[in-house]
């Protein structure tokens, strides 16, 4: 059986998983007695008709481009880091104390502050199921879930019994001061142009973008990006060219973990401008699904991190407008990736059976 | 804390600790075939919308019962075709699944019953009712053990006690019989079994059924048994405590028994703060002990309570030699 070609392996495999993925979300909403058609049309309008619709998608693919990066970079180093939720809500605390209890005379000092403190949170979370890793064979998966939810309950507590400003009813912070509100796109200078009334996305977006272009560089333009990616590829083989496990573990982690982290600006700071109970609301999951159909490349990455901004909002729309709960979102999320992650081999097996027909069927004439 | 009290305490664990006794163990089988499964969690909470939905719809809790394990099923089929038939990464396909399923259950409830995801309360046959065991009543007066047998032994759904058989029932099938020793062989080695004639995918794929039929027993009993109806994300990462459970006790049956039991203690600690206060004389805040399990698991995890070995073959799709 010969390979797919490359182009084939780079954009077909995962098109064709979506398209599967979007076939059985269509039964799924025949089944329940809706229909498909309406429901995309809803979904497209709410999302990318309008400037309206694209300031929510661009500001939810702001936060998926994180948390994809995230998961792309721990992936690199054949690490499943499923803790990007968990990372993202320490992220969000650290904005939060960044943005209270520190005086800041203009936002883009606080961006610049408020970066580094999600950054250094999120990693901070990362670090110990990192450790444990390395250093004590700990399945990453299985303890990096678990700090998703002592991540919660430390929440829960804080915005309870500590942050939480006497007299608030709600678990959540103080709002912060007026000199760390991040601009919107509205009032960012060409964006303007586009965005015309308030929308949620922020300066953050450019971040994120930055960010890809980093995690980029770092990975395949650094010494220590090629580190990575040989010891995922394989750990004996990096062992043997002196390449320390521990290092790379631990350093893969902490990046990826910063990098959840720093989602935090996004919801935290440019939205919310408070810290709330369950903050990152899912955009850690979802990280996984974006590295998955993004093949693990930033430049995916950033496709799918919009696609999965389309799907959101999209999905929030159907929530609004037709009989289809919000839900249906999770069940679209759950089947991108079980088909671009785990169903791979299946749709690549399919491929590449179309493609030997098409080989065969030319050689047959070639040799007419 | 008064007799009486941790008595109540021992009950609302032994209530607790069954979920996770029946998706522990059947994490225990898929594990030691070789096939990680993370979606406990998703097929708990299907089984837990079916049986509720079907005994709401029949007004039977039986055949509810059995829509709960069908549906269980039929995830841990399509985890079985991606991890075992597909060679599909085993961890991805789990959290993919767990995904479809918190969707879809609430999917599924709000067409049938347009009542926001949930569906309507279960009382009367289609629920599983409180068993009272013999001689309860008249040994209630002897002391220290009589109360015990009559709170915490006795006055359990049936599914309660079939949990607890299920523990001796798993050793025996696991090391007793030619099935269990192959099981165990195929997570360890199926390079081997394969040598030896015997099907690694069939091997796999029966592990995997059984993992279903007990994750479809253990939402049935939440959804029917300890409570009276489906919520959404009802489940509550209980799918995780399990495998957590199941890790701390290395996949063993019998030490699962010890973990569930001390997990479900946990939260059964969590839902009474004020003894947890009063044993301690601090106040301890409910996040606190809501966090215990998960914070106790990573310490088993980094092995300061004991190294847990994993299957070796466990996660790896077996591909046989050409």
């Amino acid at each position: 059986m010969e390979r797919l070609p490359r182009w084939a392996d780079v954009a077909l495999v995962p098109l064709v998983s979506l398209l599967l993925a979007a076939v059985i979300a269509a039964l799924v909403i025949l089944a329940i007695g809706q229909d498909p058609w309406e429901a995309i049309t809803v979904m497209v309008q709410g999302s990318i008709m309008d400037s309206y619709g694209w300031g929510y998608t661009l500001y939810y693919a702001t936060s998926f481009i994180f948390t994809g990066l995230a998961v792309t970079v721990a992936f690199h180093a054949s690490l499943f880091n499923i803790g990007g939720e968990g990372q993202a809500q320490l992220g969000g605390l650290g904005v939060a104390l960044c943005c209270l209890f520190l005086p800041w005379p203009h936002w883009t000092l606080a961006l610049i502050g408020a970066t580094c403190a999600a950054a250094l949170f999120g990693a901070a979370w990362a670090a110990i199921p990192a450790y444990l890793q390395a250093r004590r064979g700990s399945h990453i998966v299985i303890t990096t879930i678990m700090f998703n939810y002592i991540a919660a309950a430390l929440l829960i507590f804080l915005l309870v019994d500590v942050l939480r400003p006497a007299g608030q009813m709600d678990p959540a912070t103080a709002n912060f001061p007026e000199a760390t509100r991040l601009p919107t796109l509205n009032e960012l200078p060409v964006f303007n142009l586009f965005f015309t009334s308030n929308v949620p996305a922020n300066v953050t977006l450019l971040i994120a973008l930055g960010m890809a272009v980093v995690v980029w560089l770092l990975l395949w333009r650094t010494r220590l990006g090629y580190a990575i990616r040989a010891f995922g590829k394989s750990e004996a083989a990096a062992r043997y060219a002196g390449i320390s496990p521990f290092t790379i573990i631990m350093v893969a982690m902490l990046i990826s973990g910063g990098l959840a982290g720093m989602m935090a600006i996004n919801n935290v700071m440019g939205e919310a401008e408070r810290l709330l109970q369950n903050s990152a609301s899912g955009a850690g999951f979802i990280g996984i699904a974006v590295a998955l159909m993004g093949r693990n490349h930033p430049v995916g990455v950033v496709l799918a991190a919009l696609l999965f901004g389309f799907l959101f909002q999209g999905g929030a729309e159907l929530g609004l407008w037709t009989k289809i709960p919000i839900e249906m979102r999770t069940v679209v999320q759950g089947l991108v990736i079980l088909f671009t992650g785990a169903l791979d081999v299946m749709v690549r097996m399919l491929l590449t059976r179309i493609f030997n027909l098409f080989r065969a069927g030319r050689m047959a004439k070639g040799a007419a | 804390m008064d007799y009486a009290t941790l008595l109540q305490l021992l009950d609302t664990t032994l209530r607790l600790a069954t979920p996770l006794l029946f998706a522990c163990l059947a994490g225990l089988y898929s594990e030691r075939a070789g096939i990680f499964d993370i979606g406990l969690e998703g097929k708990m909470l299907m089984a837990a919308m079916a049986s509720a939905s079907v005994a709401f719809l029949t007004g039977s809790v039986w055949v509810g019962l059995l829509a709960g394990m069908l549906a269980s099923l039929l995830m841990a089929g399509l985890h079985g075709i991606a991890s075992i038939t597909f060679r599909g990464n085993q961890l991805i396909s789990g959290v993919a699944l767990n995904f479809v399923a918190s969707g879809i259950t609430v999917l599924i409830a709000q067409r049938l019953f347009g009542q926001g995801g949930r569906t309507p309360p279960l009382a009367g046959e289609a629920r599983f009712s409180s068993i009272t065991l013999p001689f309860a009543e008249e040994l209630q007066g002897v002391p220290v053990l009589g109360p015990l047998y009559y709170e915490v032994i006795s006055g359990h759904p049936l599914l309660v006690y079939v949990a607890l058989a299920t523990v001796p029932l798993t050793w025996w099938v696991l090391y007793r019989t030619r099935f269990g020793l192959r099981l165990r062989a195929v997570g360890e080695n199926p390079a081997a079994v394969d040598t030896a004639g015997i099907s690694v995918v069939g091997l796999r794929f029966a592990a995997v059924a059984i993992t279903g039929i007990l994750c479809g027993l253990a939402g049935a009993y939440m959804a029917t048994a300890l409570q009276a109806g489906f919520g959404r994300e009802m489940t509550a990462g209980r799918g995780y405590i399990a495998l957590a459970a199941l890790i701390f006790a290395k996949w063993r049956p019998v030490a699962a028994l010890w973990a569930c039991l001390l997990f479900g203690f946990f939260q059964a600690l969590a839902l009474r703060p004020d003894v947890v206060e009063a044993v301690v004389q601090v106040k301890v805040p409910v996040p606190f002990l809501d966090a215990l399990p998960y914070v106790l698991t990573v310490l088993v995890l980094a092995g300061f309570v004991g190294k847990a070995i994993p299957p070796r073959a466990g996660g790896e799709p077996y591909v046989k030699e050409r």
